[in-house]
């Protein structure tokens, strides 16, 4: 699984990208940031206030409930601030 | 319509892209457009904006296809600029081209209020002092996309 990270969750996480295998019972994105942010004391502070992240699975914006599986993009993000 | 929707460092040029929208065609009636500029608020010195190679355009292209869908439209382009960018400097440009002009006009206001909450792009403020922020997304900017929901 591929997981990208951008603007202050890049920042905290230290890395844009990174490949992983979760375990079999990470199945959905909200899954997904609970095992993440394990990984690192970085992981856990972009992780931290939840309800500031947004992510996408395949290049589409997902929710917390949304499935996961080997192979998936899975991106973290904040909310987003173009135009 | 094919729209066009380009995410570029490069500045785009308004007249040149109006003359692609018309150029031997005689049948659009409007075009409206919205340029959206980098304000110096606070001492801004620079904002550098991210976004996510590959969502994005296909982000766009979602919105884009809605619009296309709801109003009758000959022409729309989008040029939103990633990198960094000074005050002053152009940001985004939405283009419409429609028969008549409530096309266009509303097709242009739907597209630019989705672009700021439906697209992934991140904007961070970098000050003369040094300081940088990450800007926030704005209740208000949900509220303006909202307004265009179908019920």
């Amino acid at each position: 699984m591929r997981i990208l990270y951008f603007a202050w969750v890049k920042q905290r996480v230290g890395v844009a990208e990174e490949e992983v295998a979760p375990p079999p019972e990470v199945r959905d994105v909200a899954g997904l940031v609970d095992w993440l942010s394990g990984r690192s004391e970085g992981h856990a502070a972009a992780f931290a206030n939840r309800r500031t992240i947004r992510a996408a699975v395949n290049q589409d914006f997902a929710g917390p409930d949304h499935p996961v599986a080997a192979g998936d993009e899975v991106a973290f993000f904040p909310p987003v601030t173009g135009g | 319509m094919t729209p066009r929707i380009a995410i570029q460092e490069a500045p785009f040029d308004l007249a040149a892209e109006t003359a692609r929208l018309t150029a031997g065609r005689a049948n659009v009636g409007g075009l409206a457009s919205f340029v959206g500029l980098c304000r110096a608020d606070d001492g801004l010195a620079a904002m550098v904006l991210e976004h996510y190679p590959g969502m994005t355009e296909r982000a766009i292209a979602r919105i884009a296809g809605e619009a296309a869908e709801r109003w009758a439209l000959l022409g729309l382009t989008v040029i939103h600029r990633v990198g960094r960018l000074e005050p002053g400097a152009p940001i985004v440009l939405v283009l419409t081209a429609s028969a008549h002009r409530a096309a266009a006009l509303e097709s242009c206001a739907f597209l630019i209020d989705w672009l700021k909450t439906g697209a992934p792009f991140w904007k961070r403020e970098e000050f003369a002092d040094g300081a940088e922020r990450w800007v926030e997304a704005k209740a208000a900017d949900d509220a303006a996309a909202a307004r265009w929901t179908r019920a």
